[in-house]
């Protein structure tokens, strides 16, 4: 009996072994659920961010880098402080703070590190760093923010802040989460995909309370991060100091393009910021104080104000009428000041005086051969049609539509459409009569400055434009984006362009522009005074030099500072002498253009 | 001293080659549940769990040589006596133990915490064994019957004054050893249908169990009758079974909700809902399954598991071990440990079985027995398939206790195997 009690015993224990491995079998072969739930349990995914690409400007400047700002973190438990009073002359702290901050570190967690200090500066850092050792639970953490070795540029550059929900949306919650830092404005916000690298992913390993415990499986499912791609800008960064200097104390812009390739030398908004205000932990405070500040210095001029463009729009209709053969390079058009007034003694010229002396009446009358050419016996059709007709034309100059330049919030200003008209005035019950202001650039035309610098681009190259752009090299020095090397033709013969840029040296020679004379360059140039319907009338110019061969073309625009001629030429003239010489002729003349103050 | 040639002799050496392994295979998976990646400290490190155990270990094998040397007739001589001393320690400890986690069952001298109601074991089972050892006792005798109740009876209730109800649990074991001795088996019988029927009537409704029992018994009755001449007595059995089995359906609610502390109701309600609360009383189960499950089939590799060496499992290197077993080295891991401990039983079963001594016979079964109830609730409770009780897999949990009440349980029967020849 004995020996049978036994056999059952062993199959019991053999029963018992059998069942426990047919369980393990099942938990730890079939099902693979344990598995997810052991990775969720013990394996945290961790973002490595990679390094923002930086900004170069045309010499190598530096115009955007990284400067790393460094975070004291704490352990609580890990903290061992025998002389606390030392300790916070070491940290420059008042004893409550340093209470206050290790209670709210302990409420977070005990064995997790929560930050102590924030963006330490670097001479605190060093001075730090050394006595750390001495204080265990303490670590430092270097973050990297935005720097501006300059305090050029703010508009453009842009600024970069937390992404919010709805950019998170929009760009894949796979690029970014909340708490990350996106490109808002300005370059940052348009080259973002390249500037942001690519993020890398880091699992490491966590015990039960959340402490790290090193990489999981050595680092094996890790990706490494990719620094973002490096950006190589087209401005000149002495020239557009330069250029803010001569600008200070007034209201505009000052665009200056290499017109061969559209590349943007100079892009000045006045009054502007430095651009360091909107970085690190003062971002929200001046981010206010500038949004509240009464000259909007964070309204990018060049590409968002929109003015009449004025006597510079005489161009225009210059060139599409000696296109279209409704006038000759001899047409002569009385001055008849009776429709609008005009300046000077002069009492008829052709085209060529009409350009140095700018006289109004001589471009209502092309004007008018340019609308009303007697296609159709309709007074009103037939200005329609000439419209029609026109307004394509002006298009092509870019008047109207955006230019495509890389930064956000281009404007494209405005150029009526015949709808525009009826809308006023009824359907075709609008004529000549009733819109030739636009010949002189002035009514319902607008353009933003960026469009005007566009304008002398055109005229410099002869017909054609590149859709003016800030970064010529996107990872290395000559890697554009492809719409920057398209050209736009705006399908005007060359040769009335030679006409038109001899006329425009003699604005400069001895026309309205006198004071944009250069001994040693031969600049053409046009000035423009828009009427302001809010105070002094807007000076304008644009130019281009040299005459043969331009290497930079320009467009100032000054609000409120009267006749172009004398604040807005002077100063288009200084700017195209130090970017082609290196120097000034005359310094009587920059003190003179820094000295005016139009904002009061 | 022994007084035959070496003192090796006649040892089975096939079973101290099982304990070396086990005992080695447990140090090696101390040393992975308490391994710190980031401290990467050596296995001898006396400040953790694994160096110490290698001190128990040390401490084992001068224990064996000991208890080897000894002449086997001194525990038989010294049987009741090392009893009595043993019990006289598990009085002691109510008095003077400290209390570690809800039990007071720990001597503390200096650093060193010794636990005695590990030393009941074989110090009953050598009880056991002497008190048997007149082969004139039958099992079948009441005067046996209650001097063996009692050998078994006070240890139990000391320990449970203690309030480690788990230890307590393993002396129910000698049941067993007493029943291939030749005791009736109606105690394992109910015993068994009593933990059946509990797990039953906390799963399905008990009306629904009534009625299915009564549907099932009355066909039997009614199969009995028509087939059985004198039919009143087994039909009798069988409406006592339903009474029975009645009885302990609707003593359920009382048993887990009186008697039982939380705790232990806890352990239950894990075994019976695991995904009930997994943060809560289902959290060692949870985790501990967690744990084995990840292994796979080939385990994550030594010092490479993630959830026993970051405390998602509790007691890791104790109560738990067999979870790094499992998520270390996989299903062959768990196939190879649970193998080893059936040859190591079936091994003991063997060797006792060959006893011609009654004494050493009874004594080795009753080592097997309290070895297969350890493996029986250890590893069934790290899989979810026995409440969580807390008892230590043998050679493999941390402890000097647990390896020593072990050893000593083990080489008392390795010695009186080895001098059986000295018997006739």
């Amino acid at each position: 009996m004995r020996q049978n009690r036994l056999k059952i015993v062993v199959f019991a224990v053999i029963v018992v072994a059998l069942i426990y491995l047919l369980k393990l079998f099942f938990i730890q072969v079939i099902d693979s659920h344990y598995k997810d739930e052991a990775f969720n349990n013990a394996i945290e995914r961790k973002i490595v961010y990679p390094y923002r690409g930086i900004i170069f400007d045309r010499n190598g400047q530096l115009l955007v880098t990284n400067t790393p700002v460094y975070d004291i973190t704490v352990v609580p438990k890990k903290v061992k402080i025998e002389d606390t009073a030392e300790f916070c002359r070491v940290m420059t702290i008042t004893l409550e703070e340093f209470k206050e901050k290790m209670a709210a570190a302990k409420k977070y967690s005990k064995v997790k590190p929560s930050s102590f200090i924030t963006q330490l500066s670097n001479e605190d850092f060093a001075r730090i760093q050394d006595k750390l050792v001495d204080y265990p639970g303490f670590e430092i953490i270097a973050r990297s923010v935005r720097t501006y070795p300059h305090q050029s540029m703010a508009n453009a550059l842009g600024y970069i802040g937390e992404i919010n929900k709805a950019q998170i949306e929009k760009y894949g919650a796979q690029n970014y989460r909340s708490g990350d830092y996106i490109g808002i404005s300005g370059l940052e916000s348009k080259y973002e995909p390249f500037l942001r690298g690519k993020r890398g992913v880091k699992f490491v390993m966590v015990n039960v309370r959340g402490v790290e415990k090193g990489p999981y499986s050595n680092g094996k499912y890790d990706t490494l991060s990719v620094a973002g791609k490096d950006l190589y800008s087209s401005v000149d960064l002495d020239l557009q100091k330069y250029a803010e200097y001569l600008i200070q104390n007034k209201v505009g812009s000052i665009i200056a393009i290499e017109p061969k390739t559209g590349e943007i030398l100079t892009i000045v908004s006045s009054p502007s910021y430095d651009p360091n205000m909107l970085r690190g932990k003062d971002f929200r405070k001046n981010y206010v104080k500038l949004l509240r500040d009464p000259v909007k210095p964070l309204f990018n001029r060049p590409l968002m104000a929109m003015y009449p463009p004025g006597s510079t729009f005489k161009l225009i209709n210059a060139l599409i009428g000696l296109n279209d053969g409704v006038i000759d390079t001899s047409t002569t058009i009385p001055c008849n000041r009776s429709i609008v007034n005009c300046h000077g003694s002069h009492t008829h010229c052709n085209l060529f005086e009409s350009i140095r002396v700018s006289c109004n009446p001589y471009y209502v009358g092309v004007f008018k051969k340019l609308l009303n050419r007697d296609v159709s016996p309709s007074r009103f059709k037939d200005t329609e049609i000439g419209f029609d007709h026109w307004r394509e034309q002006v298009s092509k100059f870019g008047v109207g539509r955006t230019l495509g330049i890389d930064i956000p919030n281009e404007k494209k200003g405005q150029l009526p459409t015949n709808k525009y008209y009826d809308k006023i005035y009824g359907d075709g019950h609008w004529a000549f009569s009733t819109i030739y202001s636009l010949g002189l650039g002035q009514g319902e035309i607008g353009l933003v400055p960026i469009q005007l610098a566009n304008l002398a681009c055109i005229i410099a190259n002869k017909g054609y434009y590149i859709a003016p752009h800030l970064i010529r090299g996107i990872g290395d020095r000559h890697h554009k984006l492809k719409d920057y090397t398209i050209k736009h033709n705006v399908d005007i013969n060359p040769k009335y362009f030679d006409f038109i840029t001899l006329a425009m040296q003699a604005v400069v020679q001895r026309g309205t522009a006198t004071m944009a004379r250069s001994k040693n360059i031969q600049i053409c140039g046009k000035t423009g005074t828009a009427q302001n319907p809010h105070g002094k009338d807007n000076s304008l110019f644009i130019g281009f030099a040299p005459m043969h061969d331009p290497k930079i073309a320009i467009c100032i625009v000054l609000e409120n500072a009267g006749w172009g001629a004398t604040a807005a030429a002077p100063m288009a003239s200084l700017i195209i002498q130090k970017y082609l010489t290196g120097a000034i002729e005359d310094q009587a003349r920059e003190d003179y253009v820094v000295k005016g103050n139009f904002i009061e | 001293m022994r007084n035959n040639d070496g003192f090796t002799e006649g040892i089975d050496w096939m079973t101290v080659l099982l304990y070396i392994t086990l005992t080695t295979l447990g140090w090696l998976n101390i040393y992975a549940a308490v391994y710190d990646p980031e401290l990467n400290q050596s296995i001898f490190d006396f400040n953790y769990s694994s160096g110490k155990q290698l001190l128990w270990i040390a401490c084992s094998l001068v224990l064996v040589a000991f208890l080897i040397l000894i002449d086997y007739k001194f525990y038989d001589a010294f049987a009741y006596i090392i009893y009595g001393l043993v019990m006289l320690l598990l009085m002691l400890v109510l008095v003077a133990g400290k209390e570690v986690a809800g039990s007071k069952s720990w001597f503390e001298i200096g650093s060193i915490r010794v636990q005695p109601s590990e030393f009941a074991k074989f110090a009953t089972a050598l009880a056991i064994a002497k008190y048997l050892s007149d082969i004139t006792l039958k099992l079948d005798q009441k005067k046996t019957i209650m001097v063996l109740a009692a050998i078994i009876g006070l240890p139990v209730g000391l320990i449970m004054l203690q309030g480690d109800t788990g230890s307590a649990m393993v002396f129910s074991v000698f049941i067993v050893v007493l029943f291939i001795e030749g005791l009736t088996p109606i105690p394992i019988i109910l015993g068994l249908s009593s933990g059946v029927l509990l797990i039953l009537a906390l799963l399905v409704d008990k009306t629904i169990l009534t009625i299915g029992f009564g549907v099932l018994t009355v066909p039997i009755i009614g199969l009995i009758i028509y087939k059985k001449r004198h039919f009143i007595k087994p039909v009798l059995l069988v409406v006592a079974a339903y009474v029975f089995a009645i009885g302990v359906i609707f003593s359920v609610d009382y048993v887990v909700y009186h008697v039982m502390k939380p705790h232990q109701q806890n352990r239950v309600k894990a075994l019976i809902n695991p995904d009930g609360d997994p943060l809560g009383y289902g959290w060692n189960v949870t985790q501990s399954k967690i744990a084995i499950g990840s292994g796979g089939f080939l385990g994550k590799g030594f010092l490479e598991g993630t959830q026993t060496k970051f405390d998602y499992v509790p007691e890791q290197s104790t109560d738990f071990i067999f979870c790094t077993i499992g998520e270390e080295h996989g299903w062959i891991g768990s196939f190879t440990v649970i193998s080893l401990f059936v040859v190591f039983m079936i091994r003991l079963f063997y060797l006792a079985d060959r006893q011609k001594m009654r004494m050493a016979r009874v004594y080795g079964y009753c080592v097997a027995c309290i070895i297969f109830f350890h493996f029986l609730v250890n590893i069934g409770m790290t899989i979810g398939l026995f409440p969580v009780v807390g008892i230590p897999l043998p050679f493999f949990s941390y402890g000097g206790s647990s390896l020593w009440s072990f050893t000593i349980l083990l080489f008392i029967f390795l010695n009186l195997d080895a001098s059986k020849s000295h018997v006739l």
